[in-house]
């Protein structure tokens, strides 16, 4: 409840100095903590990956090696060096587009660059994630503000439920049992998605549609969960009460007085959601075999490629924050309040 | 309490919690009841259905049933140690955090602030690159992705209580901190942090089994129902059953203990749409 | 006969489970004329106030009769109907405007919103820069591109109250429209509305509990309890010379900021909605009423004489209102120090740059004496009071309790420190611990701060129990089964566990309904005469400072602006502000003109 006294105007001039550039104000101060966020990952995960003496060295060699071949492989690997060389030298690298060498490389003999190896597959991750997110927005708010339009009512215990229900399971679950419906049974889509390297994706169809199933599952199941709590907070809102106390159109309640205001939180809970897909990607590439960023880290994790590991780790991390930032700032934009405040 | 517990479960949410005990039954006593070994092979590979093998073969030709008898252990103690270490840590946490509001707050916030902006699985497989896959780092690993979440709930739930006049009473008492914490603070918590226990715990259960499937976690021959999802995807064909009934259990698992942490956290009144499944 | 602006005949509402809210209600409204819904927690006011725009809230549905205003009805046709009539004849203005007002739509929408909903014309700006300049706002455009969170208050209200009138409506219902609003923005919409009432000749139903805001504005009042009408007639009338013993009740309870004044409150608790006797419902807490037929028989809305009615069976026995003079506490004594505050500062944020909410405040509290602390919301007087306690750190200044100086933090206090100074808090749901029981909660500070073992807690315990006239029954339930006055009252005990010499009330009865209100005064005036505590009294209401303080000061922006005993700053104020928040502190007034407002401008 406001009750600041009439005789105290409300700071005039702060607003208009303010009001020049608040949002660029915004983005720089995001920006800033982003960066300061990435390099605290960046050194978590370098860390992380370094936290056991047992060495990568010896792992990508095998069990057979001779202390002498593991010497040679570490030289080779620059893992002789002392550990804050190795950082400082690993993230100068990263910012100038050298990621390093793979392990898998020097098993095989030689250096091969990890940035070549990864770049198509950036581009096909991409591709599945840009799919998926671009039909969980649509679908999410679509179902999510019709669930809560009929609140109480069948269709809506009808979505809420089978939501719950989606919500609780893992991706490769629901990757499976599509598998199961889909080619197993109904024999209409093929269960891996294998594709030849450099081709695009978006070519072969077919080989998309259960992979983005699987990874639409889950999220869209939260977001309309999200979006239905959202919308139904803001129908039960003192001001809309009021609108309709004047006598508008039950359409006009609805869109200008309710989903307004229940806009700004649903676009940030979307975009809470899409990051999610950044994490359901490594399982869902994994289980149908296709040729992404996730499946890449999966399989530097089992041959403890170290080098590699960190570099897409960090790639994938810096994507996520990149995504937090846009959904912030688009609250911003759609939030008059933050935009004057602060 | 009790009264409004047992009144919100719906029919729902009764079918939910026996097929939760049921469930839990199983993977605890199951490996009582297995016909054979789980790493025995007893028959051709990836075979049907038939006597002596309930649900068939898998790829190595070890008997399905027993298999997934076994499997369930795995998941479950594995997920319920990481909640329970999750709660333990955390809450210490979160309390310390919300009640004494001096540097620690902050610090502790943009910890967590940090821990989250990092995708879970990310860091278990960062995780697992460092120290390798053993079930002490699976643990270890899905608590320390679940102590931010649940030392932020606690330290929201403190904050709201520490400014509640029965609170600022007992201090201007004089009463110690651990006095104040102990009476005052969090007999009022305990509503809202234990709602989250359902979601805490589905999601754990939803992380190892993750990483189990992505053959990140349990080596073989253990059985898990993850990794014999896994080590069985491409025999789809030939005997489903080795997929679809592992499936099937993880399912109802993971359903129905998020169905009954849903019904009790509506029974002490707190919605839990809003709560991110965090991935 | 022009027909009336409102009419409302044999009004029922009810929940959806059949529980009747608002039984048999009847009004007769005309234009330009002001009705007064008056009423406490449960009477139904509210829900009424929603039924004249033909509008339910969940749950609730009107059963059975008619509102109509001029002439169409409210209560029939479809939605699309009602929806017409909205805003166009008659409109609302709710009691929070921050809440009220979509926090995403400029100014000049939400004006616009109105017109363009129910006039076929163009919201046209220039229509809404003169709806503007009619309730006194700025009529730029600059100022209607403001959104609603860069409104103050009071601006606020008013962009409601324009929006309400835009159309042209006949009869505005307005529900507590100044309750969230400091004092003088509360006088400057009061006038506002008034000005609008006799410019347009709009008829207003104004409903709030606050008796003393509806006298001074109100041509007719009508008092609700219980769901029904129990006395109706013009405001001198009824204000002067109550007929009903519930009405009689209610102006004995209200405050006067003029003349201090005995207070004397309702016995028993008010009925909520779902425990409703048959019969009188106020039957179970009336002084006068006899045997039967009240207890189990309805009185009905009898006509007395011209435009007044009331609805008890015994109202020609109803006693005058008797104005007892306040009497003096002579618990005082004058010539010692009990507390003494020396040039205290306090703030918020951080060291560098500290909001100070304090400046350099300096008093003294005698021993049984009780000094209130005045001011609005962001005087300081709350922080100013947790200092005290220990509860709010200093940055300067002392605080000496018979001369030894306090630490700032209770932690660093002497126990018989922290004994001597208790303090209850304003909001009765949240002063006592939801899962203690009442008996523990008042015991613990005999346990702590007097080192009495567990039995002897107890012990006291049921003995305060009783002293603030409370059933010891109570002392094993839980805070969440008693109403708020009771609450307050387990928390003035629990105070008194300590056995301090000083209490701090922090607005103790700013959330209570008036006669409750009241109720809590009488017994802390009780205490007072009986243990001789001091009693340190922060409020912002003039007319509780006037019932229990002997002396006063006025707190804004953290420094004093003025002290004294109460009967010379209410009666002589000294200072330009203590001047403007006496001129418009509300009163009961015995005609509807707004004298103490001309002053305030």
């Amino acid at each position: 409840m406001s009750s600041t006294s009439d005789l105290a105007t409300p700071g005039l001039h702060l607003l208009r100095e303010r009001r020049e550039h608040p949002v660029l104000l915004f983005v720089a101060r995001r920006l800033a903590a982003a960066i300061a966020t990435l390099l605290i990952v960046s050194i978590l995960v370098f860390v992380g990956t370094e936290v056991l003496p047992g060495d990568a060295a010896g792992a990508v060699l095998g069990r057979n090696a001779t202390p002498a071949q593991v010497e040679e492989m570490r030289a080779l690997m620059g893992l002789d060096r002392p550990a804050p060389e190795r950082y400082l030298d690993w993230l100068g690298g990263v910012l100038t587009g050298d990621l390093g060498n793979s392990a898998a490389g020097f098993a095989a003999g030689g250096e091969s660059p990890i940035w070549d190896e990864i770049s198509g597959k950036i581009a096909n991750s991409f591709a599945l994630a840009g799919i998926t997110a671009a039909l969980m927005i649509p679908l999410s708010l679509l179902l999510g503000i019709v669930a809560a339009l009929r609140a109480g009512r069948a269709l809506d215990h009808a979505i809420s439920i089978s939501s719950l229900a989606i919500i609780s399971l893992p991706e490769f679950i629901i990757g499976s049992l599509l598998i199961l419906v889909f080619f197993s049974w109904l024999d209409l889509l093929p269960p891996v998605s294998l594709i030849a390297p450099d081709t695009n994706p978006l070519s072969q169809p077919d080989v998309l549609v259960l992979p983005v199933l699987t990874l639409l599952g889950a999220s869209l199941a939260a977001s309309i969960r999200m979006v239905r709590a959202g919308m139904v907070e803001a129908l039960s809102a003192e001001y809309v009460t009021m609108a309709r106390l004047n006598g508008f159109r039950e359409r006009m309640v609805v869109t200008r007085y309710a989903l307004r205001n229940a806009l700004a939180p649903s676009v940030q809970v979307l975009a809470q959601n899409i990051q999610y897909l950044v994490g359901g990607i490594v399982v869902t590439e994994y289980l149908f075999n296709y040729p992404g960023l996730g499946k890449e880290l999966v399989d530097a994790v089992a041959i403890r490629d170290v080098r590699e590991v960190q570099s897409v780790a960090l790639l994938i991390a810096a994507f996520y924050i990149g995504l937090n930032i846009a959904a912030d700032l688009l609250v911003v934009l759609l939030v008059p309040k933050l935009r004057t405040q602060r | 309490m009790k009264q409004r517990l047992l009144g919100a479960l719906t029919p729902g949410a009764w079918v939910g919690l026996v097929v939760l005990v049921s469930i839990i039954g199983l993977a605890v006593l199951g490996p009582l009841f297995a016909p054979h070994p789980l790493d025995e092979p007893i028959g051709v590979p990836l075979t049907r259905p038939a006597q002596g093998a309930l649900f068939g073969t898998d790829f190595l030709g070890r008997d399905v049933l027993s298999r997934t008898l076994w499997g369930g252990r795995s998941v479950l103690g594995l997920a319920g140690i990481a909640t329970v270490l999750a709660y333990s840590v955390g809450m210490a946490v979160g309390l310390v955090a919300g009640y004494s509001r001096s540097l620690l707050d902050p610090l502790l916030m943009r910890a967590s602030d940090v821990m989250l902006s990092f995708p879970a699985l990310l860091f278990l497989l960062v995780l697992v690159t460092g120290a390798g896959s053993s079930k002490t780092v699976l643990v270890i690993g899905v608590a320390l992705v679940q102590m931010p979440l649940v030392a932020r709930i606690v330290r929201t739930a403190t904050l709201e209580q520490s400014v509640r006049g029965f609170v600022e009473a007992a201090v201007a008492r004089g009463e110690g901190a651990p006095a104040v914490v102990r009476r005052e603070i969090l007999p009022n918590i305990l509503g809202p942090v234990t709602a989250d226990i359902g979601l805490r715990f589905t999601y754990s259960i939803i992380l190892v089994a993750s990483v189990n499937f992505l053959g990140l976690g349990l080596q073989p021959p253990e059985a898990d129902w993850a990794l014999i999802i896994s080590e069985n995807r491409a025999g789809l064909t030939l005997n489903p059953y080795v997929i679809l009934v592992p499936a099937a259990l993880i399912a109802s698992l993971t359903i129905s203990v998020n169905v009954v942490g849903d019904a009790f956290a509506r029974s002490l009144g707190i919605s839990t749409a809003r709560r991110r499944l965090v991935r | 006969m022009t027909e009336p602006a409102l009419l409302v005949r044999a009004l029922c509402i009810e929940l959806d489970s059949g529980m009747p809210v608002v039984e048999d209600l009847d009004l007769d409204l005309r234009a330009g004329e002001v009705l007064g819904i008056v009423g406490e927690s449960g009477s139904g006011k509210t829900t009424t106030a929603l039924a004249l725009l033909g509008f339910t809230r969940r749950g609730v549905r009107i059963s059975s009769g008619t509102v109509e205003v001029e002439g169409s009805a409210l209560t029939a046709g479809g939605e699309r109907v009602v929806r017409a009539l909205r805003g166009r004849l008659v409109s609302y203005v709710a009691q929070d405007p921050g809440a009220a007002l979509n926090p995403s739509l400029r100014v000049s929408d939400l004006i616009g919103d109105m017109l363009r909903s129910h006039d076929a014309g163009e919201a046209a700006e220039n229509r809404v820069l003169a709806a503007l300049k009619g309730v006194n706002l700025p009529s730029e455009p600059e100022f209607a591109r403001r959104f609603p969170h860069q409104l103050s208050g009071g601006q606020q209200q008013r962009v409601a109250i324009a929006t309400a009138l835009v159309c042209g409506a006949k009869v505005v219902v307005l529900d507590e429209p100044t309750t969230g609003l400091d004092v003088v923005t509360q006088a400057r919409i009061l006038s506002e509305i008034d000005r609008l009432r006799s410019e347009q000749r709009v008829a207003m139903v104004y409903v709030s509990h606050d008796l003393a805001v509806v006298s001074s504005i109100a041509d007719r009042v009508s008092v609700m309890y219980a769901g029904r009408i129990i006395e109706e007639g013009p405001t001198a009338e009824l204000v002067a010379r109550p007929r009903h013993p519930y009405t009689r009740g209610l102006l004995s309870s209200v405050p006067d900021p003029v003349r201090p004044r005995r207070l004397h409150s309702i016995p028993g608790v008010s009925v909520g909605v779902d425990d409703r006797p048959p019969g009188c419902a106020f039957a179970p807490r009336c002084l006068q009423r006899t045997e039967s037929p009240a207890l189990s028989e309805l009185p009905p809305l009898e006509q007395i004489g011209g435009d007044y009615r009331v609805r008890c069976f015994e109202w020609r026995r109803t006693p005058p209102l008797e104005v007892e003079e306040a009497v003096v506490a002579q618990t005082v004594e004058r010539g010692r120090v009990l507390l003494a505050v020396e040039s205290l500062e306090a703030g918020y944020g951080r060291r560098r740059a500290p909001e100070l909410a304090v400046r350099g405040v300096s008093f003294g509290v005698a021993p049984g004496e009780c000094l209130a602390i005045v001011g609005e919301s962001g005087s300081g007087k709350t922080t100013l009071a947790r200092c005290i306690a220990g509860l709010h750190p200093s940055r300067a200044g002392r605080v000496r309790l018979e001369g030894a100086e306090l630490a700032s933090s209770a932690a660093k206090r002497v126990r018989e420190q922290r004994r001597r100074i208790q303090i209850v808090f304003q909001n009765p749901n949240e002063s006592l611990n939801p899962r203690h029981r009442v008996g523990n909660a008042i015991a613990r500070p005999a346990r702590i701060l007097r080192g009495l073992p567990a039995q002897e807690a107890n012990k006291e315990a049921a003995r305060l129990l009783g002293l603030v006239r409370l059933p010891l029954a109570l002392a094993d339930r839980f805070p969440g089964e008693l109403s708020g006055g009771e609450r307050q009252r387990v928390a003035i005990a629990r105070a008194l566990a300590a056995k301090p010499d000083l209490v701090i009330c922090d607005e103790i009865t700013s959330a209570l309904d008036v006669s409750v209100q009241a109720a809590v005064l009488e017994l802390l005036a009780e205490l007072r005469a009986e243990l001789g505590l001091a009693l340190l009294f922060i409020t912002h209401n003039f007319g509780v400072v006037a019932s229990i303080a002997d002396r006063m000061l006025v707190l804004e922006s953290g420094s004093i602006r003025e002290q004294g005993t109460v009967a010379s700053v209410l009666s002589n104020p000294q200072d330009d502000y203590t001047r403007r928040l006496v001129a418009a502190a509300p009163r009961v007034v015995t005609s509807p003109s707004l004298p103490y407002l001309s002053e305030v401008e």
